[in-house]
């Protein structure tokens, strides 16, 4: 009855899960602070930076909007995975009867609802106060930016089976970030990098998160390139997540 | 299957033992940490495992509890091979280090576990039970609300060992439990093995290098170097190798082992 196997999601576990790193969370409010606030302010300091140029402000601005959620997800949940992994909970909890999926869900589902928190604010704080001049539904912003949340959760907690320690965790960050974040398209146009670095920005999920925010930008409906995009990212969240659950190993040396 | 058919024709004689190892070897690394133990552990009673440190105690409970890789030999524990997923809402396992969260309080983090044990808004009163019990059963019903990082190491170790006996597991494996606790501490915490034992016939293998808690077991397993040196009573092995203390008989079990090993080494 409350036996449930390990391959199958039990959704009050999961839920459980998300509440505990929610309360975790919750005793520490410098972190909620900082992971709602930095975004609002680098927004706005945005918004001066091309005080001159309110079409750049437009364009850097939407593509900022999805790359936040992701960094600081990444950054969030490897740390607090790898201090799952070092603290001895998790072995504890696998030795209990939590499946891999429901604790990896309930990390999803617990900064995803945080994620939507810091996007709310800064979306609701550009469109509306900063003059962030967006064509589509500034809903569809919100989903991309969600969905970059969830991609952002997933790299870091499978980032965070390759690190011994928060030094190296953190620095993960530059190594995965870094690359993705000169060939997303947020400098300069995709199609005029060097030919193989537009190939290898083909393949990179954060390429899709910017575009699909400069999709909802510059066209009033759902355009197929943005329906790409979603899937795309959506898909390569789910991928990470899946090699995510992989590295949770129930037995080790 | 056997069980039944042998209960069916014979008069019920000892209850099948809680741990049963057989050529159990664990290997870590490239170093061969337990060496082909056998040995089985009672059920309803206190067994200790003495030795001292790196002498291979934890991996052992490790293997028992299911989360130590590559593990070959036999080891069945309550019927099930070690690691079984049907094992795991029934033995609890407190680590040596305390697995808590350090940013929930006391009943946070119970909650939590709790809710992993016996999920669903149906069993929210008996979770609520559960909690209160296992705190009392550990004496920290003053900390409820304190932060598990604020509290003293001892009490931290106290807060892990509560998780553990919150689903009422029928085996409790405890590493070193009282390490770093004082007397009075310690006394109450080998009275609540006792009651548990005794009251909800829980079986319990019990971890320390400290010699003199082996006298509260009822049985002990002493080891040294992956090996077991011997499998008795207290009582037994006093009176085997003629000593007082536990202590003195274990002391006397290795150096009999290393002389058997250095005759063996000079007849080479």
């Amino acid at each position: 009855m409350n036996t449930t196997g390990p391959h199958t999601l039990s959704p009050a576990r999961t839920t459980a899960t998300a509440a505990r790193v929610l309360r975790q969370l919750r005793h520490d409010p410098r972190t909620i602070a900082l992971l709602l606030v930095v975004p609002v302010l680098m927004i706005t300091l945005l918004r001066y930076v091309f005080d001159g140029s309110p079409q750049t402000f437009d364009s850097i601005g939407a593509s900022l909007l999805g790359i936040f959620p992701l960094i600081t997800m990444f950054l969030v949940t490897s740390i607090a995975t790898l201090r799952e992994r070092t603290s001895g909970t998790l072995e504890r909890l696998l030795a209990m009867p939590l499946g891999k999926g429901d604790l990896i869900a309930g990390y999803a589902l617990a900064f995803g609802a945080v994620a939507v928190a810091q996007s709310v604010l800064a979306t609701a704080l550009s469109v509306w106060v900063l003059g962030l001049d967006v064509t589509g539904s500034p809903w569809l912003l919100l989903l991309v930016a969600l969905l970059d949340a969830l991609l952002g959760t997933a790299l870091g907690l499978f980032v965070s089976a390759f690190a011994a320690s928060e030094f190296q965790a953190v620095q993960f960050m530059p190594a995965v970030i870094f690359p993705q974040l000169l060939l997303c398209g947020l400098f300069t146009p995709r199609d005029q990098m060097a030919p193989v670095l537009e190939r290898i920005s083909d393949v990179l999920p954060m390429s899709y998160a910017v575009d699909g925010m400069n999709q909802v930008l510059h066209h009033t409906g759902v355009t197929t390139d943005f329906v790409r995009d979603v899937l795309v990212v959506a898909g390569s969240a789910l991928l990470v997540l899946c090699l995510g659950a992989a590295t949770l190993r129930r037995r080790t040396a | 299957m056997m069980n039944y058919a042998r209960d069916r024709t014979e008069p019920p004689r000892e209850p099948a033992p809680a741990v049963e190892a057989r050529a159990l070897t664990v290997v870590r690394g490239d170093r061969t940490v337990l060496r082909g133990l056998g040995f089985t552990v009672e059920p309803g009673r206190i067994t200790g495992l003495l030795g001292p440190s790196g002498c291979g105690k934890s991996t052992l409970m490790r293997a028992v509890v299911g989360t130590q890789a590559k593990v070959t030999g036999t080891l069945d524990v309550l019927g099930h091979p070690a690691g079984h997923p049907a094992l795991r809402p029934r033995v609890g396992y407190v680590t040596q280090a305390p697995s808590v969260y350090t940013d929930l309080t006391v009943r946070q983090n119970l909650d939590y576990f709790a809710a992993v044990l016996r999920p669903g808004r149906r069993h929210r009163d008996a979770r609520g039970e559960a909690v209160t019990r296992a705190i009392d059963d550990v004496d920290l019903a003053s900390h409820t609300d304190a932060l598990a990082g604020t509290l003293s190491g001892g009490q931290r170790s106290r807060v892990s060992l509560a998780v553990a006996l919150l689903g009422t597991p029928e085996l409790l494996v405890l590493d070193e439990p009282t390490v770093g606790l004082d007397p009075v501490l310690r006394r109450d915490l080998w009275h609540l093995f006792h009651t548990l034992a005794a009251e909800r016939g829980t079986t319990i293998l019990v971890s320390s290098h400290v010699m003199d808690e082996a006298e509260r077991c009822h049985r002990l397993l002493l080891m040294r170097e992956g090996e077991i040196l011997a499998d008795d009573t207290p009582a037994a092995l006093r009176a085997r190798t003629g000593s007082d203390t536990v202590e003195a008989a274990f002391l006397h079990l290795v150096d009999e082992a290393s002389a058997t090993a250095t005759r063996q080494e000079a007849t080479r």
